[in-house]
């Protein structure tokens, strides 16, 4: 008898020990934004790449100096004339439906991205003609055209490898319940209110994997996304405000992690975009040089950003490997400014409309520059415009002088391309120059980094003399998690990668 | 009461589609292209153009609309351009969410605001008069937002007694459910009970001063009996129609309490659809809005009937 009034209480206690010691380790992340259809073929938005990196992995992934590694391929050998990409694919790799990955599934995810009907990969895989299956683990990419951005691609959405078998039964529905081949997979989704995703059993890097559930929380506003950080609801956010780094940092349990971005803030000149072109800033490159020089950009970034970002002048940061350091970020010359105004015979002053995207930051990076343009006699006339009508008038080249940023791509390609090649669909300043457009399809035929730097550093000296866009500075990107939250490295896309982490 | 109820179902039929129409072309004066929205960062022409095809955006506007009326009317709302989930799943799953919130906060809003009004008629002129006054400037004057941050600061950050934001249905785990939702509720009920407040205290003080009340004490009544059975009944006539009234402005106000607060409700599936120029999402959530809002008011002039029997012939 007394031998059964002490087994209850022990089988209690065993059952809460077995109990704590198996408990579900839960990461919380907080997305600024609801992220669209989670199918990588159909998906758009930066803050869906977030989610597709804990359960979507891609045939290469970048490392912290944007240098390409292997992820579900394990290496890459391209053609002499450039024109065949041969890529060996990593064995034993499984789906989350427990189908193999192999060279027929790669083939289907390739191709799927370049015909599916609404496929947002198209563009990036213009180049691709078709996919050969040379044997079970080794895959031809046949290209129209040499194109050395391909691999590059290959580490975003266009690499990403989702289930044939799944993807055929779900057809343009597979974004409800997306099966990849990552570490976490799918569980269920609440528009709005949560993404939830376990770990996958099966995931080739199993024991890199030490966290059972993934679950994505956004939270539009930024204030109460640091809140909920701050009370314990979350573990990691994103985006957070440079206003906020000093807040963050004086949190003994928070952690900041930052990396500067791939992409840039810049200024569009409607150089040739319609009627609104016809103004001094638009027809004259002497202006526009001047406007350049009168831009303080160490100033900008100490007043708007805490010193926090970095200045630019060219379409990748300075810590790129391509940036072009006989071209370094200018420094303020209001002299030189003038005598350049002077030069091109203009009367100033004069009005320039600028279309600034609605938001705190960019209104305030367009006031900096205003009252700094004003000393040359450019009145640099603010319109604050909601950023979805911004967009089309851009586009209808309704505007002078259009803040715009660029997320940024990892090669210089994705950065440059499809906005200085004439009618380009990113080209809204209407700028058309036949030597850039020679330079832009000569730099996507070799492979290697020297060659492509030179022909990019004949790219930079035009455009930085003909000035349709004026680069402004790089931000950082910035990443708050708990001091807890073990392993946690940032990579310059931005995204958050989540093997390897752990609770501490 | 019969004929009456029939008479004002058939009204909406014409109501509901002038409010179609009219939500259908306001959304065309909305500035930028949904097109180039949903073409992402690239916005590469051919995507754009299979976009515009795809949900029939080149089409012209009353071909667009015969389109959308002969879905809504076949019980199709359309799907969502960006996430491709049919609208009228969305509407289906975001709605208890938002009726949860509204009536929380509708009872905070009846609670707060007609004891405050009741104890400022009758105790006019007195400290509680003025405290009650006070409290409805504050309530009014408030800015949603703000008071939702700073909740969010004293009882999530400070105090870590109440989550930050986030939901959990009821269904799922009634306390958490409510400990969620209790400082939006609070927060869109503040500003409806001020209003509630203001209008019980003036019908009140009207009441109070008529005859029959008079009678009613003069017959040696209980001041109890008098202000609830009597006057209280006469005076809330009105302020149940602003009630009804109120509950549309509490939907409105949803939209922002919601994005503060992260409920994935009504108002944050507008804002968002708004933002990202999704036409039919748009479109289903203002014409199931506009639905309740006016049955709403159905539903406040039947009470209002039933509680002024003379308005029954």
């Amino acid at each position: 008898m007394r031998g059964i009034r002490w087994a209850a209480p022990a089988a209690a206690y065993l059952l809460l020990t077995c109990g704590l010691a198996t408990a579900q380790t839960t990461l919380r992340i907080g997305l600024a934004e609801d992220p669209d259809v989670l199918d990588p073929t159909l998906a758009r938005t930066y803050v869906g790449r977030i989610v597709f990196a804990s359960f979507c992995d891609k045939l290469f992934d970048i490392d912290q100096n944007l240098n390409v590694v292997p992820q579900l391929a394990l290496s890459n050998s391209t053609s002499a004339d450039g024109k065949t990409v041969t890529i060996k694919l990593r064995p034993g790799v499984k789906f989350h439906d427990r189908e193999p990955f192999n060279a027929e599934a790669a083939k289907f995810s390739i191709e799927r991205h370049t015909s599916m009907t609404g496929s947002f990969r198209k563009p990036e895989l213009a180049a691709v003609d078709h996919v050969d299956v040379v044997d079970p683990l080794t895959i031809n990419v046949v290209l129209k055209a040499p194109y050395s951005p391909l691999i590059a691609q290959f580490t975003d959405r266009a690499g990403m490898m989702v289930s044939p078998k799944a993807a055929k039964e779900a057809g343009d529905k597979f974004g409800l319940h997306p099966v990849c081949a990552g570490p976490y997979k799918f569980v269920e989704r609440v528009q709005q209110d949560r993404i939830v995703f376990e770990k996958f059993a099966d995931y080739w890097n199993k024991d890199n994997i030490h966290i059972d559930r993934v679950v994505f929380l956004p939270i539009v506003d930024s204030t109460v996304r640091l809140a909920n950080l701050k009370s314990g609801a979350l573990d990691l956010i994103e985006r957070v405000l440079a206003t906020d780094i000093k807040s963050v940092r004086e949190d003994k349990t928070l952690s900041l992690a930052t990396a500067l971005e791939l992409g840039y803030q810049g200024l569009d000149i409607n150089v040739g975009n319609g009627a609104q072109s016809k103004n001094p800033l638009g027809q004259s490159d002497k202006v526009r040089q001047a406007l350049n020089l009168t831009i303080d950009r160490d100033a900008l970034n100490q007043v708007v950003f805490n010193g926090e970002f970095t200045p630019g002048n060219q379409w990748v940061s300075p810590e790129n490997p391509y940036y072009q350091q006989a071209y370094p970020v200018p420094k303020r010359d209001v002299d030189k400014a003038k005598a350049l105004m002077k030069e091109a015979g203009v009367s100033a002053p004069f009005d320039v409309d600028f279309m600034v995207p609605k938001g705190a930051e960019t209104q305030a990076v367009a006031e900096v520059i205003q009252a700094m343009a004003g000393e040359i006699g450019i009145n640099m006339k603010i319109r604050v415009t909601e950023f979805a009508t911004s967009l089309k008038q851009a586009e209808q080249g309704n505007y002078q002088a259009y803040l715009l940023a660029w997320s940024g791509r990892t090669d210089p390609d994705g950065n440059t391309y499809i906005f200085f090649k004439c009618n380009a669909p990113q080209d809204s300043m209407g700028y058309c120059n036949g030597d850039v457009d020679k330079l832009l399809d000569e730099a996507r035929v070799p492979s290697e980094l020297a060659a492509r730097k030179a022909i990019y550093e004949k790219l930079t000296k035009t455009i930085l003399q003909d000035v349709p866009k004026i680069y402004l500075y790089h931000r950082r990107i910035l990443i708050a998690h708990m001091k807890k939250l073990d392993g946690y490295k940032q990579m310059p896309d931005g995204l958050v990668r989540v093997v390897g982490l752990s609770f501490k | 009461m019969l004929s009456l109820l029939g008479k004002r179902l058939l009204q909406l039929i014409p109501t509901l589609f002038f409010v179609s129409v009219i939500i259908f072309s306001l959304q065309q004066l909305l500035p930028g292209d949904p097109a180039l929205i949903m073409a992402g960062e690239e916005r590469d022409p051919a995507v754009i153009e299979q976009i515009r095809q795809q949900y029939h955006l080149d089409r012209p506007f009353p071909v667009q609309y015969v389109y959308w009326v002969q879905g809504v009317l076949s019980g199709n709302l359309g799907e969502s351009m960006r996430i491709h989930v049919p609208v009228l799943d969305l509407i289906l799953q975001k709605l208890p969410v938002t009726i949860q919130l509204g009536s929380m906060a509708i009872v905070i809003a009846l609670v707060i605001g007609i004891s405050a009004g009741i104890i400022s008629a009758i105790k006019k002129n007195t400290f509680w008069d003025y405290a009650a006054n006070a409290f409805a400037l504050w309530g009014i004057s408030t800015p949603n937002f703000w008071l939702g941050i700073m909740l969010i600061f004293l009882f999530s950050v400070k105090l870590g007694w109440l989550p930050a934001s986030g939901y959990v249905p009821l269904t799922e785990d009634w306390r958490a459910s409510l400990a969620s939702t209790i400082m939006p509720a609070f927060v869109l009920g503040n500003a409806i009970a001020a209003i509630l407040m203001r209008h019980t205290r003036s019908a009140m003080l009207q009441v109070l001063e008529s005859d029959y009340v008079r009678t009613a004490r003069a017959k040696g009544l209980y001041e109890r009996t008098v202000i609830f059975k009597h006057a209280m009944r006469n005076a809330l006539t009105p302020v149940i129609t602003l009630g009804a009234i109120e509950f549309g402005t509490l939907l409105s106000g949803a939209v922002l309490t919601e994005q503060i607060f992260t409920i994935p409700g009504f108002g944050k599936l507008i804002i968002d659809a708004v933002f990202n120029r999704d036409y039919a999402v748009v479109q289903g959530v203002v014409l199931v809005t506009a639905t309740v809002y006016i049955v709403l008011n159905l539903l406040a002039d039947i009470a209002y009937v039933l509680v002024n029997p003379r308005l029954r012939n």
